[in-house]
């Protein structure tokens, strides 16, 4: 349980921190203006989400055939593909690709898989360097952070925070608070970076089946770098991003960068099919791409839960989650936050981990309605509590049943037996009337901020009898 | 919702599920929605067997504990009168979430006909009732939370805005970020009462710059989060379930 101790804690820090909950608000009050902004016509939205959540359910139910004949296409077009099932292996078939070239720098463009096989740390750790290009993860890394959003990995700072982190770390750079200005501060580091590296490691955003194609989304250019500059190209993806066909790419392209960030489309938008081509000028002599299962084919086997894999990663969730908003993503302590965080996280690292996620939420609805593939994210949540309070060892999920506390079973049964017993539960509310003037002013935490609610002399039971509507 | 939804001609019965929180708490609402049925023409049953919709256990994730108290409403409402419920979270636990209760159970087709005669009672003011209301309160200035339930699951936030608007002397202000969930959440409020804390004090900050006389909302958790905590500040109006505020202004008092 000192998980959940220490997830309060984050939680009482973050909403403390004042600095924190102005930076969030105001930017996730900026990206839900955008997205609605992005989707004036709500039928063409609505028409969209269907359209994306069967293009990614299809895409689900067809996988095992996809990912093979996307390993045979990737393979035909020269991109060798690898298969990993944990994170060690994914970090392993990275280092071995490095240490065949007898390289030691790379360069990353944004990638949530990579942080997930904490793979920096890893390579680190064998003497490597890597170092992140795109922006907001520039950012982090240099205060050896983690994400605190999946697309907008530096929101939680400040411009001026992070004019002074760059001052601390740069201190030959003169101090800016201008955006404009640090950016081209970091550009300038990063070109040198992009000329030395060996190794070229990007993320995935769609992978296509039917051509053998490696799509990104991103707006710096660093991506494109990341996979053109460096001999070598290693994109790393969850199997779950594979499409069928390349037609799929479209309206999910769409959804995506609109749900995102409001745009129509993303300043560069890549599609990879194969390595340098004879005659060709640029471009890597290699390309790689290594497909990581890291739980999700047990996922996969819950056909309720299944629908958790259909994420095509926007944030959208997350910046419409009204507890996201006030805690930061930081507080969740799961590599993604928000509903589609405390989705994944707990099935991925089982609940006796991130069990307290699932909980973490007023089940307000807000994620479900704006999710562009349409995953019922309430619904989802909703599951996992009872996975994790369940006893009948019949599920899946890993840790079912590890939150489930004596205690609190037998007040649910109790509960139970009283309200279903209509004499019971009259009787109950007639005592608790009687003995109203005896209800505590304080209730533990519920008083803490507010008054205590006051048990009415009659209730609706007796009114309604007193008044004369009838009984049936 | 984006599903178009039926509803049946005027009855001339309905049942009346008044909420176990409305039952203890605030009792004067309920009341209030059953004489605005009432006045309407209609008959109005109260089981009084009925209890509690059953949701605070299966939120809680204690599905096992849940049908007992589930069969309980459905065994207590057995005609195929309309069923009316003061309370959009209410309301969405006994419509959409009673058959999830019961799938794959043999009580499942009865279940599932109960659930669709479960209606919200502004829905069922609005499209069933086609209610016409006369204001014959002082002009006043209303702000109106719509609960999450209300306006996500059951689909009837602009229910909730026509019927205020239809009082003459009533003027609607908007609070700021007015879709956004108060913070209640159930038993979210005693396992994450640091958030719940924060959330609630935004959303009473947002409502009571809008300098409104009187908070209205159509389900009484969110009502107990956000007045308590405007009382516990200091700060904010009066908050009322719709039923008692829509009653109080076209009702002429015989005393």
């Amino acid at each position: 349980m000192h998980q959940t101790a220490e997830f309060h804690k984050r939680v009482k820090d973050a909403l403390n921190n004042s600095q924190l909950r102005s930076n969030f608000r105001v930017a996730m009050d900026g990206l839900m203006e955008k997205r609605s902004n992005a989707f004036p016509d709500k039928q063409f939205l609505e028409e969209l989400r269907i359209t994306g959540s069967k293009l990614r359910a299809n895409a689900l139910v067809k996988q095992a055939d996809l990912l093979e004949q996307l390993e045979a296409n990737c393979t035909r077009n020269g991109i060798k593909v690898h298969w990993a099932e944990t994170i060690e292996e994914a970090n392993h078939i990275v280092l071995g690709i490095m240490d065949s070239h007898n390289a030691t720098r790379m360069i990353k463009g944004k990638s949530m898989v990579s942080e997930e096989m904490e793979l920096n740390h890893f390579l680190e750790a064998h003497g490597k360097e890597c170092v992140e290009s795109d922006l907001g993860e520039y950012i982090i890394q240099l205060d050896h952070e983690t994400p605190s959003h999946i697309i907008a990995p530096a929101i939680h700072k400040s411009k001026q925070e992070i004019a002074k982190l760059f001052q601390s770390k740069h201190p030959d750079i003169p101090y800016s608070e201008d955006i404009e200005t640090m950016t081209r501060s970091a550009r300038q580091i990063l070109r040198s970076k992009f000329y030395d590296a060996e190794i070229g490691l990007s993320g995935v955003n769609f992978a296509v089946a039917e051509t053998g194609t490696i799509c990104l989304v991103e707006n710096e250019g660093n991506g494109r770098m990341c996979t053109t500059a460096p001999p070598v190209h290693i994109a790393v993806t969850g199997i779950e991003k594979v499409l069928e066909k390349l037609e799929d790419v479209p309206p999910l392209l769409k959804l995506l960068t609109r749900s995102a960030s409001g745009q129509h489309i993303s300043t560069y938008f890549n599609m990879i099919t194969s390595p340098r081509k004879p005659g060709e000028k640029d471009g890597p002599k290699e390309v790689h791409l290594v497909l990581l299962d890291n739980q999700r084919s047990k996922i996969y086997e819950d056909e309720e839960l299944f629908d958790s894999l259909r994420c095509i990663r926007c944030g959208a969730c997350m910046n419409h989650c009204p507890v996201y908003t006030k805690i930061g993503g930081h507080a969740y302590g799961s590599l993604i936050p928000g509903p589609i965080g405390s989705v994944i996280e707990p099935q991925k690292f089982g609940l006796d981990k991130f069990g307290i996620l699932p909980t973490n939420s007023t089940l307000c609805g807000a994620c479900g309605e704006v999710c562009p593939v349409k995953i019922p994210l309430p619904k989802l949540l909703h599951r996992l509590r009872y996975e994790q309070v369940r006893n009948d060892h019949t599920g899946a999920t890993n840790g079912q049943g590890s939150r489930r506390s004596a205690k609190e079973a037998m007040i649910w049964k109790l509960w139970s037996w009283a309200h279903a017993r209509p004499a019971v539960y009259r009787t109950g509310t007639k005592v608790a009337a009687l003995f109203r003037g005896l209800m505590p002013n304080k209730m533990g935490p519920w008083t803490r901020v507010r008054t205590a609610p006051k048990i009415a002399p009659k209730s609706l039971h007796e009114l309604a009898r007193e008044e004369g509507f009838d009984n049936e | 919702m984006s599903l178009v939804k039926h509803y049946p001609d005027k009855p001339q019965k309905v049942y009346f599920f008044g909420t176990c929180l409305i039952d203890m708490l605030y009792p004067e609402a309920g009341l209030a929605g059953m004489q605005l049925l009432k006045r309407e023409g209609i008959q109005v049953i109260f089981p009084q067997n009925q209890t509690c919709c059953g949701q605070p256990a299966w939120n809680s994730g204690y599905r096992d504990e849940t049908p007992a108290v589930v069969m309980n409403q459905v065994r207590s409402f057995p005609k195929d009168y309309p069923i009316v419920v003061p309370s959009g979270s209410c309301a969405g636990m006994m419509r959409h979430h009673y058959p999830e209760v019961f799938k794959d159970k043999p009580e499942s087709d009865l279940v599932n006909a109960f659930s669709e005669r479960v209606f919200e009672l502004t829905e069922f003011l609005v499209h069933v009732l086609k209610i016409e209301l006369k204001d014959l309160g002082a002009p006043t200035k209303v702000a109106l939370h719509t609960s999450c339930s209300a306006r996500r699951e059951m689909g009837v936030a602009d229910e909730h805005e026509s019927l205020l608007r239809q009082l003459g002397n009533v003027q609607l202000v908007e609070q700021v970020r007015k879709a956004e969930c108060c913070g209640f959440g159930g038993t979210f409020a005693v396992k994450h009462p640091d958030i719940s804390a924060a959330m609630v004090a935004d959303k009473a900050q947002a409502i009571t710059e809008t300098g409104a006389e009187q908070l209205v909302s159509g389900d009484c958790g969110c009502l107990m989060n956000i007045t308590g905590h405007m009382e516990h500040k200091g700060i904010g109006p009066k908050g009322q379930h719709i039923a008692s505020f829509l009653w109080e202004r076209t009702h002429a008092s015989d005393s």
